[in-house]
């Protein structure tokens, strides 16, 4: 607890002190609450059992399954390059993100590297798929609280990188585009310069978001010390991305690690903030959207030519082996354990998606929380239902 | 002293192989412990050397699946698949191993744990006490595996009904999709109509 600010550490006594008291000042008969498996706030089919006492939080679990589909035993009857597929579908905002560390982690098996435009053309699409994913959340955000119009700004602002999207792949939601050894295909046309007009639009949108809720005073009383996680336990609970970032940790895969990717090739900033509250984490995510357009426009301006396909076979066999990587997603750490016995399709694929990671932490934050705080916490967790059941 | 070096002078005698690979600043380690050290390997390495990140937690069933990869010609003399087990980096001796991974925040240095889980009892020690987060990943490894983790407080199923029989990732379970019908993606590595050479190389 050492390295905690002062309002980090005075906001965790505090939740600590109120955990202590429930069932201590009155005798109140508890009860119990369902949130979901259908309900507004939920994102989805999450549901949440709350045992209250009054207005208090006393025991909380969220319980999954309702959307599992079994991704892992279904890689293990497919072969490499018709994984990416499946895996499209875990955190189905961001999609593109998701191919990403498995044809990553193949690559590595296999020894080969994608040429250097597919590599930044790889890391402008991951980052437009962040942007997409994360402005859908800052509009959300609103909604969780009452204020339905941010969430139309989002919606309007979001389609305009979907079209990007869409004009770079083909698809929407599920682009399908990378490959082990590169890209399907080179960018499209026009590319450039649109993406650097919605770039700008992006930008706009933060400001928006930022002066409708960031300022907002309703918004800071709903958000301000509500949900606090210190430091060693955001580590302890594995959580990552934003999440993390806003307990104090100074820690982005895109920066710390080496992958053939070009994030390390501009300059950028990684945000962190230090109060680990449902504040901070809403904050950060609204910093990195902006950090992200301007990755991507940096990137435009020093896009390498050349072929977007390195050579590789037309039949596909990945060495024996086995491979981790992970990335920055727009939701968190995400990352594929590979194990291949030298056959078509991988043998065993262990998929580490950071929602999972990222909800687990709830029976631990939930408790002595007031009922209406349930709903910004869930909120500024920020997870994805098919990341956490896959 | 590089990481691996570090980690297995901590560890000491709970060491049984390790694995190091990767280029110069982006080196991956294995490192596989004793079935009885499992829990404090995390706890020696989190209080030690500071591998605080909790990643995953999972386990792999090492025996080839008895059904093969479901993409064989189903009318067709089927071919006897090999039953040996080869277990991957650091070896080991049992069918069933866990792995995890934890990460030092500061250095990014991520080492991948495993060990035996005994064929007989299915059971190793739980991470709980040493990691709050592994209770989700212990949870679900053992609805899938059906690894007891001695100590783990609650292990309920998270995803399958609570009289579900069977562990759905081990290897000897049937994918019963592929099993009632044939799957018709292997066309995919057929070769294409107008003789595609074998290095075709970008479309």
């Amino acid at each position: 607890m050492t390295m905690l600010g002062d309002r980090q550490q005075l906001a965790y006594i505090a939740s600590q002190a109120a955990d202590a008291r429930v069932n201590v000042e009155l005798e109140t008969e508890g009860m119990t609450l369902n949130i979901g498996p259908q309900h507004p706030a939920t994102h989805g089919t999450l549901r949440i059992i709350a045992r209250l006492d009054g207005e208090q939080v006393v025991w909380a679990e969220p319980s999954c399954g309702y959307m599992h589909r079994g991704y892992e035993k279904l890689t293990e009857v497919r072969t490499f390059p018709q994984v990416t597929a499946l895996v499209n579908r875990i955190d189905w905002l961001g999609s593109f993100a998701n191919e990403v560390p498995f044809i990553l982690a193949a690559e590595q098996l296999m020894g080969i590297e994608a040429p250097p435009r597919a590599q930044w053309i790889r890391t402008i699409l991951f980052e437009l798929s962040r942007i997409a994913n994360v402005s859908l959340v800052l509009g959300d955000l609103g909604v969780q609280l009452g204020a339905i119009t941010p969430v139309f700004f989002a919606f309007r602002d979001r389609e305009y990188v979907l079209n990007l999207i869409e004009g770079a792949t083909g698809g929407r939601f599920h682009p399908n585009f990378d490959r082990i050894g590169g890209l399907k295909d080179d960018l499209p046309a026009g590319f450039i310069d649109e993406t650097r007009a919605v770039m700008r639009k992006m930008r706009k949108f933060c400001d928006e978001i930022e002066g409708l809720l960031f300022g907002n005073e309703i918004f800071e009383a709903r958000t301000r010390g509500i949900g606090v996680i210190p430091r060693d336990v955001a580590l302890q609970y594995g959580l990552s991305g934003a999440n993390l970032r806003g307990s104090g940790v100074d820690w982005d895969l895109r920066r710390d690690q080496k992958l053939p990717m070009a994030w390390d090739k501009v300059d950028w900033k990684v945000w962190t903030h230090p109060d680990g509250d449902s504040y901070a984490r809403c904050w950060i995510r609204l910093q990195e959207v902006r950090e992200s357009t301007l990755i991507v426009e940096k990137l435009l301006d020093s896009l390498p030519s050349g072929p977007v396909m390195a050579k590789v076979p037309r039949i596909i066999k990945v060495p024996e082996g086995e491979a981790w990587v992970s990335t920055e997603n727009p939701l968190g750490e995400m990352g594929y354990y590979v194990v291949s016995k030298g056959e078509l399709g991988p043998f065993r694929v262990k998929i580490r998606s950071a929602s999972f990671n990222n909800i687990s932490i709830v029976p631990w934050l939930l408790k002595g929380v007031y009922v209406p705080d349930i709903i910004t916490i869930l909120a500024s967790l920020y997870f994805i239902l098919g990341d956490i059941d896959r | 002293m590089s990481s691996l070096a570090e980690i297995t002078a901590v560890l000491g005698d709970a060491v049984e192989e390790s694995f190091e690979k990767g280029p110069e600043g982006n080196v991956d380690t294995w490192v596989r412990v004793k079935t009885s050290a499992w829990r404090d390997a995390a706890s020696v390495l989190r209080e030690k050397l500071g591998y605080d990140y909790f990643c995953f937690l999972s386990a792999i069933d090492w025996m080839p699946s008895p059904y093969g990869r479901g993409e064989e010609d189903p009318t067709a003399e089927r071919e006897p698949i090999d039953s040996t087990i080869r277990q991957g980096y650091t070896g080991g001796a049992t069918r069933m191993q866990v792995f995890a991974r934890l990460v030092n925040h500061r250095t990014h240095h991520g080492v991948t744990l495993k060990a035996d889980v005994p064929d007989d009892s299915l059971t190793i020690d739980s991470w709980v006490g040493v990691f709050a987060g592994a209770n989700w990943h212990e949870r679900e490894t053992h609805e899938m595996f059906g690894i007891t983790f001695a100590g783990h407080p609650d292990l309920r199923n998270m995803y399958l009904p609570t009289d579900f029989e069977g562990y759905p990732l081990r290897k000897d379970f049937p994918l019963l999709a592929r099993i009632v019908k044939p799957w018709p993606g292997i066309v995919d590595v057929e070769p294409l109509p107008g003789g595609g050479d074998e290095e075709g190389g970008a479309e």
